[in-house]
């Protein structure tokens, strides 16, 4: 553990051109799986959570089976879809980062779109009744709900960073783990783990940790005020 | 009143874990008896994926198992990690494919001895046709000139497995020989660090090239429909296989004399026979060549 922090130290202090491009790599297709997911999942645990139908309760059934899904699951569904004999196999996504985003973005909008749909189910009927009453439009009213139930939706993309951010199996197999291209902080730790240099690994799954935790500091920063003083 | 309820509950779970804890030490130490015969002892193996993808141990191991009355786990990693379990004591024997990192690893006193097994062959698979007419290759040097220039003018990849297994280290060594030092900064060079079947996987999607042992290729052609061996049979692609025991003075704790039985059992005229048997009746053609 002593040797990782201090390998990590100085893999980042060295400016480690190796380790400065997995990073980069990493925050860029985690940033950019988790806006996908977001502008997927917040919609529609919004209209699951605001609106009763038939079928509602199999639609939720599928949402809560796609949070527990298992990624890697995920990651085999993709690889078939852009193989190069797969149906989409003709955009050569598969072993890029396109590859990548797509499996995040699919395995990261349930959790978001489940948590946003528990929070605004906390909302209260009548203040939603109310401003339709008032001449909101159903948009506008469900914005409002978003609105009042941010804690909860933040919590929602928080997960949906964590599952990003954390995910290795499906990021293995339809990105290929390729050197300076598609190898993010968690395929670099199975490998280094292989080679046997675990000081390097652990170095990785330090720097894997402190994003995780800035990401989340300033999410949570960028709600300070309702988190902590809103409590009337 | 809920601080001091937090507290004792606390207080009751370390409890409990140091209780729980004492309980199981004992119980694990006994395990070691001596009235031998019928104790089935455990031992580990650790080796190449190759090996064990391409089903050979589960071929002979059973036969060792049977004999000795000895249970083999087997952890199966790239050279690279099987040394380095070694090293670290966390199996009592390696079965591997590196010759350097092999006799480095007796050298620098983790194992006890070398012990030849049998080999392999590493072949090139390329885009199938050979569109870089890499085929009549006099040498492997020349072949490799070839698909450079077929990479670099046609956006076709090579593929590395870059994991430090064996195949990557005899990789690295063949284009060292043949003159690219630089080849890993390359545009068209891709550094996958994942097994032997996800590298040949992923060269059969990109239609690019690959370094393979034969065994693993041959025992995945069917799923490769993209690829076909474009250079073979060089005597720099030999790929020897050797056998360690882990040094029991680096590591008291190992069966080191279980160990040595699997090195006569591995070498055994019987054992030997069978490696060179196995794979002919699935490819067509053997997949190891006994050498001890």
């Amino acid at each position: 553990m002593e040797e990782g922090i201090r390998e990590s130290l100085r893999l980042l202090l060295e400016f480690d051109p190796y380790v400065y491009n997995i990073i980069g790599v990493s925050l860029r297709v985690a940033g950019l799986a988790l806006l996908f997911s977001t502008l997927i999942g917040i919609p529609l645990g919004t209209i699951l959570g605001l609106n009763n139908f038939r079928g509602k309760p199999v639609v939720t059934a599928l949402l809560y089976t796609g949070m527990g899904f298992p990624p890697v699951v995920v990651g085999l569904f993709v690889f078939i879809i852009f193989s190069s004999v797969g149906p989409m196999g003709h955009l050569g996504w598969l072993y890029n980062v396109e590859a990548i985003i797509t499996a995040q973005t699919i395995i990261a909008f349930p959790l978001i779109a489940g948590f946003t749909m528990a929070a605004v189910m906390q909302v209260d009927r009548n203040l939603l009744s109310q401003l339709m009453a008032l001449g909101a439009t159903k948009f506008q009213a469900a914005w409002a709900a978003i609105k009042e139930a941010r804690v909860g939706v933040l919590v929602a993309i928080i997960a949906g960073f964590g599952g990003v951010i954390s995910e290795v199996g499906a990021v293995m197999l339809v990105g290929g783990n390729i050197e300076g291209k598609t190898r993010v902080l968690t395929t670099a730790i199975v490998l280094e783990t292989r080679k046997g240099n675990f000081g390097v690994a652990i170095a990785f799954g330090i720097i894997l940790l402190a994003i995780a935790f800035l990401a989340n500091l300033s999410m949570i920063y960028l709600q300070k005020k309702h988190l902590f003083e809103d409590n009337g | 009143m809920k601080r001091i309820f937090f507290a004792m509950t606390l207080a009751m779970a370390i409890i409990i874990m140091g209780l729980v804890g004492c309980e199981a030490d004992p119980e694990a130490e006994p395990e070691p008896e001596p009235d031998a015969e019928e104790e089935v002892t455990e031992m580990t193996l650790a080796t190449t994926t190759s090996t064990y993808d391409s089903g050979l141990l589960h071929e002979i191991i059973p036969d060792f198992e049977e004999e000795h009355n000895i249970e083999v786990d087997i952890i199966s990693v790239g050279t690279g990690q099987a040394i380095e379990t070694g090293e670290r004591g966390d199996c009592d024997i390696i079965l591997v494919h590196a010759r350097e990192l092999e006799e480095q690893f007796v050298e620098d006193g983790y194992g006890t001895e070398r012990y030849d097994v049998m080999y392999n062959d590493f072949v090139i698979v390329g885009p199938e046709g050979d569109p870089g007419d890499v085929y009549d290759s006099a040498d492997i040097n020349e072949a490799l000139n070839n698909i450079v220039e077929h990479t670099s003018a046609e956006d076709v990849p090579f593929l590395s497995r870059g994991d430090d297994s064996g195949t990557h280290t005899k990789e690295m060594n063949l284009w060292e020989l043949a003159g690219y030092d630089q080849v890993t900064e390359k545009e068209w060079y891709d550094s996958m660090g994942q097994g032997m079947g996800d590298t040949l996987v992923a060269t059969n999607e990109r239609q690019g090239y690959a370094l393979a042992d034969r065994g693993t290729y041959l025992s995945m052609e069917d799923e490769l429909p993209n690829l076909e061996i474009v250079f073979e049979e060089d005597e720099e692609l030999a790929n020897p296989y050797g056998i360690i025991p882990v040094n029991p003075d680096e590591h008291p704790h190992v069966n080191h004399e279980e160990a040595q039985l699997m090195v006569d059992f591995f070498t055994s005229e019987e054992t030997q026979e069978k490696i060179g048997e196995f794979g002919i009746d699935e490819y067509g053609e053997p997949l190891f060549f006994p050498d001890a």
